[in-house]
């Protein structure tokens, strides 16, 4: 099998591997997957309906996908301010922090969870400031866009950091040497080639806070129709063994993720065209 | 590549205006201030607010050492697995043409896409006892869903692609030629494998391991759909302080927290020192394809 291919290639194992690999990935990941579509052809279309199209459903749809983009806005803004620090700045404890940006990845959501909630609660280290000024946090929606932020924020520094270290800095140099101020610069040469970057990195922390449960459930207070995300819905719907309603919302979030993704994909190709070029 | 500092000394076309400098360096500060330091800084607060003796109590307790041993089972039967498939993909992949490999990326990635949440149901809807299969296991006396077996599958599922999608792109970067060489020269698969492949992409395969690790014995919305949260039973460590922290017993929380949290901390250093080691490995040409990969 392994001659298949068009230049002559000597290395071994090409049967045994990918055998192994897609045995694998059948059974940790199709297989599984499989299950979810079978189960909603088992769904009656009314009772599909029901379960996705309910005011609370909707609610919880309102508050993922609006906290998410607010998340994700929030981390587009700040975390391009972070990155652009990170590779063009010097300052101290710059190399702690280029360390501790993937620490959302590598915080289990319960911890950061619990964490957020005791310092954004009414008597918590930010908590006890924001109440005088009637800003509520925990056990609000602006704490689910706080929890989302946290879990996104690597996405955006890490997208944009690879490519502003291989920006070319000669065209600044020719732009500033053609007489434009360094606004101009960074709004005509800095910033249509960072665009694709910008836009995967949003992507990809929006797509990561719409499925995110930990870090939520215990800062948002779970009260359906005010806090309640989709996940915790799912959640709420699978303690009830109401299985199929679990399933139908679960569909929904899922066709919503793989469009994302393609998205997700077709940006980096879009990127990746740019850097060649 | 040269430091931003000699930058801004040898290349004053590029230099900002140093109010705009230091604005962004001190918005950058305080955001991640306030979203990453004051957090960690936090856990260990609360962990210790009522005393060492507090703190230790709440992790040598048996529920607490239970929980620990179980987060730890289900790292080792998960991380080797998914370095195993990692490593097969990798080879497979990089080395070989073959019709449908940008599909089987496609299919790889799959799990980073799912809410974990949904990971969790997955299993249940397979192998709950309501299903055939599941039903079928349970007549037989085997209980996968809220059991052990249930949260290491959901958490080989949530950790599947992290140790292939590192490997991957080292793979090919490393290129092929010293692996042909050693064939060439009449080395076996097994020994080309341990004398050539493993040597050259061993930072890659521990970086991968290393990620991998941390998402296991982190994992939480996954594992709390499939474990049935029974008390120092089914409980991982995330899943215990869940408990604990729904008990109010807020200081025990945190202290079980503080040992994920040394775990993360440790994880970042390690993954900051490996990102240094595989890069020497990349040549300027494959730069493009890591990044694009990755």
């Amino acid at each position: 099998m392994a001659t298949t291919t068009r230049r002559t290639n000597v290395l071994p194992g090409f049967g045994l591997t990918l055998g192994f690999t897609l045995a694998y990935l059948g059974i940790v990941v199709l297989i599984p997957i499989s299950t979810i579509f079978f189960k909603t052809f088992t769904l009656t279309w009314p009772q599909f309906w029901a379960a996705v199209a309910s005011p609370r459903t909707i609610a919880a749809y309102e508050l993922s996908f609006g906290a998410s983009i607010a998340g994700a806005l929030i981390n587009s803004v700040f975390g391009f301010v972070v990155a652009w620090s990170l590779v063009r700045y010097e300052f101290p404890g710059k190399t702690l922090i280029d360390m501790m940006v993937d620490l959302p990845f590598a915080l289990p959501t319960s911890v950061a969870g619990i964490t957020l909630t005791a310092i954004y609660a009414g008597n918590g280290w930010i908590g006890r400031y924001l109440a005088p000024l009637g800003i509520k946090v925990a056990y609000a929606p602006l704490g689910v866009v706080v929890a989302l932020t946290f879990v996104g924020l690597p996405f955006v520094v890490r997208t944009i950091q690879p490519v502003l270290e291989d920006l070319d800095q000669e065209y600044e140099e020719a732009a500033a040497t053609l007489g434009a101020s360094r606004l101009q610069t960074f709004m005509l040469v800095i910033a249509p080639a960072l665009i694709p970057a910008l836009l995967t990195g949003f992507a990809l922390a929006f797509a990561r806070a719409l499925g995110e449960y930990g870090s939520v459930v215990f800062i948002s207070g779970n009260m359906p129709m005010h806090t309640e995300v989709v996940p915790l819905l799912i959640m709420s719907k699978l303690e009830q063994f109401d299985y199929a309603g679990a399933t139908a919302i679960a569909v929904v979030m899922l066709t919503a993720s793989f469009v994302i993704l393609l998205g997700i994909n077709v940006l980096q190709r879009w990127s990746s065209r740019r850097l060649a070029a | 590549m040269a430091s931003p500092m000699q930058n801004e000394l040898k290349r004053p076309g590029t230099a900002d205006p140093p109010a705009v400098r230091i604005a962004l360096i001190t918005i950058a500060l305080l955001f991640v201030a306030l979203f990453i330091f004051i957090p960690v800084i936090a856990v260990f607060a609360e962990a210790l607010r009522q005393g060492i003796g507090v703190y230790f109590a709440a992790i040598i307790d048996p529920e607490a050492r239970a929980a620990i041993r179980l987060t730890l089972m289900t790292a080792a039967i998960a991380v080797p697995l998914n370095v195993a498939f990692g490593i097969a993909a990798s080879w497979a992949i990089a080395r070989f043409d073959f019709p449908g490999k940008q599909l089987l990326l496609t299919l790889i990635d799959i799990p980073f896409s799912v809410s974990p949440v949904i990971a969790g149901m997955l299993f249940v809807l397979l192998l709950g006892v309501r299903a055939p299969l599941g039903g079928w296991l349970a007549d037989h006396g085997i209980r996968i869903i809220f059991a052990e077996p249930g949260i290491v599958l959901a958490t080989i599922f949530v950790t599947f692609p992290l140790a292939a999608r590192e490997l991957i792109p080292i793979m090919q970067a490393v290129g092929s030629e010293e692996e042909e060489a050693a064939i060439v020269l009449g080395a076996g698969g097994w020994q080309m494998f341990f004398r050539v492949t493993l040597p050259n992409v061993k930072w890659g395969l521990l970086y991968g391991m290393v990620l991998c690790n941390a998402r296991a014995m982190g994992e939480f919305g996954a594992v709390s759909v499939v474990s049935g949260h029974i008390r120092g039973h089914t409980n991982t460590m995330p899943l215990y302080i869940e408990i604990l922290y729904n008990d109010y017993q807020f200081a025990a929380a945190f202290a079980v927290s503080s040992l994920l949290t040394l775990l993360a901390i440790a994880t970042l250093i390690a993954k900051y020192y490996l990102e240094r080691r595989v890069v020497p490995v990349k040549t300027e040409q494959d730069d493009l394809a890591v990044k694009v990969a990755a």
